[in-house]
C-alpha cells in the first residue's frame, strides 16, 4: 500500500478507524485536538459513533459504557484531561473493559503549557488512579509507530481486558512522515461478559464494587497475576548499537529520536554509544537493561520530566552500574548537540569506565 | 387460582438492604414493572450509580452496569450509543444526580440522550450518613448542616426537574411521590411513560421520585411519609413538567 503523509495525530486516528474502533468520545485540548477532528469527519463513514463529550470525565465514564457494552472504544485528551479522567481508568481497570486511551502529554504541572513533555510518566505508569491497577502503555517513537500502536493498543487491550494508553507528546503529535497502515480490521473478539441485553443468557453485570475484603482480596490478587502475565509477554523495546556500547542511553519517544542523532554523532567521533528505546512502558522493558547491566554498560536516561522513568530504569540495573540522568523540562527538548556533550562529559569522566 | 400479586420479573429474588421504611425498594418495585410491563427485560441495560441504590444491580433482573459517583448519564451514554436499539436506564439519588454529577445529567438532557433516568430524590446523602444534599430544604438538620440548612451559608435546594425542563432536548420530566399509594400508583404511570418515550425514541426522560430516608431524618417511617407530604412536596411541586412534542416536531 502506498504511504500516506499525515500528522502523527491523525494517524492514532485513522490507524483506530482501521483497525476497527466503532466509538470515540472526547474533550478538546491542546495538542491532541486532531485526533477527536478526524474521528467526527472519519468515524461515521465507518459506521462508528463520536460524541464530543461535555468533559473529560463524561468522555470516559462514555468509554466505560461503552466499552461495558462490548464496543471497540477510545477517547484521547491532554495531560490535565487525563487527571480528571483517573477515577474513571480506575473503573475500567478494575471491571476489566478494554479501551483506548490516548494521551498526548504536555508540560506541568498545573495548567502548564501545550509544548512536549514527558512529566506523566509516573500517572501512566505507576497509578494516576486509585487502587492497584495497571494500564498497558506504549510509547510511539514516529508517526509510523503511532498508526501502528494504536492498531496494537486495541488488540492488546481486547487481549488482556485492560485499558491500554498511548503515550505520545506534541511533537509526534503534530509532525508529518509519510505512514502505511495495515489491511483490514482487528478479529472481532468474543465479549460474552458485555451487557447488550439478557438475551438467551443470564444477565450480565459490569461492577468494582464488592464490600467483602475475603473475595476482593481474590480479585486483587488474581488483577496483580494478570499484570504479571501482561510483563511476561508484552514487554518491546528497540536496541540499537548495545552490543558493543560502552555507554548506553535510555530514551522514549521524542527524546529516543533526538538521542539516536547524538548517539550517531558520537559514533562518527568513536564512541560507542548505544540506545535502547522502550516501546512500552508498563510492562517495563527489563531485559535489555539487565543486560547492559551484566556487561557493566553505564547508562544515561534523557528525559522531558524531573526524572520518572529513570526510576524505573534503576530498578531494573538494581545499583549493578551507574544510572546517569539528563533532561529539560517545561516544553523544552534537548537538542543532539546537548546530549552529546553530556555523552562526551561522562565518557571522558569515567575514561571509559564511568 | 388466580395470581394477583406476585414479584415482578424484572426484580431478582434478593431481599432488599435498605433501612426500615426506606422507599428505595418501592421505587425498585416500579422500575421493575415498567420494565415488565414494557415487555424488554432482555432488551435492557441499567446503570447503577453510587448511593444507598449502588446496589441496584443486586434487584434489578436485566444486563446492568455499576457506575461512578455522578457519571450513570455518561456510562448510560456510551452503552445508548453502541447499542441504540437497546432499553437504557439510570437509577441515581440526589447527591448523585444534583451534586457531584449535574453537569452529566445537564448534558445528558440537552443532546436529548435517548435514556429513561430516574432520579431518586431524598433530600439527604443516605449512603454517607446523612451529610446535607443539594436538595436538602432550608432548615433541615443534617450531618454537615446540624443547626439546619441555611440560605447564607448553603444557598437553595435545587429543583433540578424544573431546570431541566428549561431544555429543549429534555422531552419527558415528571415529578411523582411516594409517601402514600395512590401518589406511588401516580409514580408507577411516569416510569411506565419514561420508558415509553425512550421506547418511541422521542428522547430524554426523567422521573424524579421523591423519598424518604428515615434513618438519616432521624424519623420513624410514617413520620417519615408524612414529612414527605409536608415538607417536600410544597417545595417540590408533583406533575408532569414537560411531555415530548408531537411526532414531526422539535421540543420547544
Ligand atoms: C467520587 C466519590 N465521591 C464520594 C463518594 C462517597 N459517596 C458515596 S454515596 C454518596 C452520596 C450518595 O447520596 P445520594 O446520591 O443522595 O444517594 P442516597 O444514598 O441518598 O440514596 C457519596 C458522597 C464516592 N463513592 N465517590
Ligand atoms: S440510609 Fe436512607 S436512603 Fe439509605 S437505605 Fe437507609 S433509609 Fe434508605
Amino acid at each position: 500500500m502506498a504511504k500516506i503523509l499525515m500528522k502523527g495525530n491523525e494517524a492514532i486516528a485513522e490507524g483506530a478507524i482501521r483497525a476497527g474502533c466503532k466509538a470515540f468520545f472526547g474533550y478538546p485540548i491542546t495538542p491532541q485536538n486532531e485526533i477527536p477532528a478526524y474521528m467526527a469527519q472519519h468515524l461515521p463513514e465507518h459506521e462508528g459513533v463520536f460524541l464530543q463529550a461535555e468533559s473529560e470525565v463524561a468522555a470516559i465514564n462514555m468509554v466505560y459504557g461503552a466499552a461495558g457494552a462490548g464496543a471497540r472504544v477510545m477517547t484521547s485528551s491532554s495531560s490535565p484531561g487525563i487527571s480528571l479522567k483517573a477515577e474513571g481508568m480506575s473503573y475500567i481497570a478494575g471491571a476489566e473493559l478494554p479501551c483506548v486511551i490516548v494521551n498526548i502529554v504536555r508540560c506541568g504541572p498545573g495548567l502548564g503549557g501545550i509544548h512536549p513533555a514527558q512529566g506523566d510518566y509516573f500517572q501512566a505508569v505507576k497509578g494516576g488512579g486509585h487502587g492497584d491497577y495497571r494500564l498497558i502503555v506504549l510509547t510511539p517513537g514516529s508517526v509510523q509507530e503511532m498508526a501502528d500502536m494504536a492498531r496494537e493498543a486495541f488488540y492488546l487491550a481486547e487481549k488482556w481486558n485492560n485499558p491500554v494508553m498511548i503515550m505520545g507528546d506534541g511533537i509526534l503529535g503534530q509532525m508529518m512522515e509519510p505512514v502505511e497502515f495495515a489491511n483490514g480490521p482487528l478479529p472481532p473478539v468474543d465479549k460474552p461478559w458485555a451487557t447488550t441485553g439478557a438475551v438467551g443468557r443470564p444477565r450480565n453485570l459490569i461492577n468494582t464494587l464488592d464490600i467483602m475484603p475475603e473475595s476482593f482480596e481474590k480479585k486483587n490478587f488474581a488483577l496483580t497475576e494478570k499484570y504479571q502475565r501482561i510483563s511476561e509477554a508484552e514487554m518491546q523495546w528497540e536496541a540499537t548499537n548495545t552490543e558493543d556500547a560502552d555507554l548506553v542511553i535510555a530514551a522514549y519517544g521524542i527524546v529516543a529520536r533526538v538521542a539516536k542523532t547524538a548517539l550517531q554523532m558520537a559514533r562518527d567521533r568513536g564512541l560507542k554509544v548505544g540506545l535502547i528505546r522502550p516501546k512500552t512502558v508498563f510492562p517495563f522493558p527489563n531485559p535489555p537493561f539487565e543486560s547492559a547491566a551484566s556487561r557493566n554498560i553505564p547508562l544515561l536516561v534523557v528525559e522531558l520530566s524531573a526524572g520518572q522513568m529513570v526510576e524505573d530504569v534503576r530498578l531494573a540495573v538494581n545499583g549493578r552500574v551507574p544510572v546517569h540522568f539528563q533532561n529539560r523540562m517545561g516544553g523544552m527538548v534537548p537538542g543532539p548537540q546537548e546530549i552529546l556533550d553530556r555523552i562526551l562529559e561522562l565518557m571522558d569522566q569515567g575514561g571509559g569506565q564511568l | 387460582m388466580k395470581t394477583v400479586f406476585q414479584r415482578p420479573r424484572a426484580l431478582t429474588d434478593k431481599p432488599f438492604h435498605y433501612c426500615p421504611g426506606c422507599t428505595h425498594g418501592i421505587i425498585h418495585r416500579l422500575v421493575a414493572e415498567a420494565i415488565d410491563d414494557h415487555d424488554i427485560i432482555e432488551n435492557t441495560v441499567g446503570v447503577a450509580s453510587v448511593g444507598c441504590s449502588v446496589f441496584a444491580y443486586e434487584y434489578l433482573n436485566c444486563d446492568m452496569q455499576q457506575s461512578a459517583h455522578g457519571r450513570a448519564p455518561a456510562v448510560a451514554t456510551g452503552i445508548k450509543r453502541v447499542l441504540p436499539d437497546r432499553m437504557v436506564f439510570t437509577y441515581q439519588g440526589d447527591g448523585d444526580l444534583a451534586s457531584i454529577g449535574i453537569g452529566e445529567i445537564i448534558h445528558a438532557a440537552a443532546r436529548s440522550e435517548n435514556i429513561t433516568v430516574i432520579f431518586v430524590n431524598n433530600a439527604i446523602y443516605g449512603m454517607t450518613s446523612g451529610q446535607m444534599a443539594p436538595t436538602s430544604l432550608l432548615g433541615q438538620k443534617t450531618a454537615t448542616s446540624p443547626l439546619g440548612r441555611c440560605v447564607e451559608t448553603n444557598g437553595y435546594p435545587i429543583r433540578m426537574s424544573e431546570m431541566l425542563a428549561t431544555l429543549p432536548g429534555a422531552s419527558y420530566i415528571a415529578r411523582v411521590s411516594t409517601h402514600d399509594a395512590k401518589h406511588v400508583l401516580q409514580a408507577k404511570k411516569a416510569i411506565f411513560k419514561a420508558f415509553d418515550v425512550q421506547k418511541k425514541q422521542q428522547g430524554f426522560a426523567m422521573v424524579e421520585v421523591l423519598s424518604t430516608c428515615p434513618v438519616n431524618w432521624g424519623m420513624e417511617p410514617n413520620e417519615a411519609l408524612t414529612w414527605v407530604k409536608d415538607n417536600m412536596v410544597p417545595y417540590y411541586p408533583l406533575g408532569e413538567l414537560r411531555t415530548p412534542a408531537k411526532e414531526g416536531e422539535l421540543n420547544a
